[in-house]
């Protein structure tokens, strides 16, 4: 179902890297704005797993990086901007289990490898761009139709 | 199941203050990893686990798991209690580890949230 609102809707939140304490904030209030438009359950769960996967990349591996979404009548866009090392091997990368994580990321239960796996999984449509030493793209569109 | 067959079956003892024992919980799942946790959730899960980092309470609330069982009586640290009492997620704890206390559930009739 379409929604009910005039002009499109932007947000955008910066994300610090190695900010565990605030992990996944950006995406509980990016719920919160899902939920007062009325987003169907299934689509809010889908589109912010995806962003919470996307902030703890962030906070693993880069310095900071910025999660800026559009809501239109049609479609939620959420763009993951990072400043980090950049990914060598981006379809090595998309393989469900491979990680690069060190162990202390793991003890705090991150890092099994399923990050962008996850967040293809959940979006309707997935793009990844990476260049290294500079940093990450990520752009996902969720369908609300 | 609910939320009070849940907590005899597991002895547990409730963290936050009030819980709704009514709330029906379909399934659970047992994991440290919340990755995983995110990869495989269904809505209106139990998630069981060990590690009591703010991120289990936001993977939660992100994954529409309904309550959260801390294994081998771990208590959370403060403010991650008053961050599940802020998004309205019940922690229990209980003094089984992580393998009986998910046997004790699936004994009882909670099927995985993977289904298999």
């Amino acid at each position: 179902m379409a929604l009910d609102i005039e002009n499109p809707i932007e947000g955008s939140f910066q994300i610090i890297g190695g900010n565990f304490d605030n992990a996944g904030e950006a995406s509980s209030q990016l719920k919160n704005r899902l939920l007062e438009l009325n987003v169907n359950d299934d689509i809010i769960r889908r589109a912010t797993i995806a962003t919470f996967e996307a902030e703890m990349n962030v906070i693993i591996y880069a310095a900071a990086g910025r999660l800026n979404f559009v809501i239109t009548p049609t479609q939620i866009q959420i763009r993951i901007e990072d400043m980090g090392p950049g990914i060598e091997n981006i379809e090595q990368a998309m393989t469900e289990g491979y990680s690069t994580a060190p162990e202390w990321v793991r003890a705090m239960g991150w890092g099994a490898g399923m990050g962008l796996p996850n967040m293809k999984k959940n979006s309707d449509v997935f793009k990844i761009d990476s260049v290294i030493g500079e940093g990450t793209t990520i752009e996902m569109t969720l369908n609300l139709t | 199941m609910t939320l009070g067959e849940i907590i005899d079956i597991l002895d547990a003892t409730v963290i936050t203050d009030s819980v709704d024992l009514s709330i029906n919980i379909r399934s659970g799942c047992s994991a440290d990893m919340m990755s995983t946790v995110m990869y495989y959730h269904t809505a209106d899960s139990l998630l069981i686990t060990g590690l009591s980092q703010p991120s289990v309470i936001r993977t939660a609330e992100i994954a529409g798991i309904k309550t959260i069982v801390f294994v081998l009586d771990k208590i959370p640290d403060e403010n991650i209690i008053e961050l599940a009492r802020q998004k309205n997620i019940p922690l229990l704890r209980t003094s089984f580890c992580m393998y009986t206390a998910s046997g004790r559930l699936f004994q009882a009739g909670l099927p995985s949230c993977l289904g298999k």
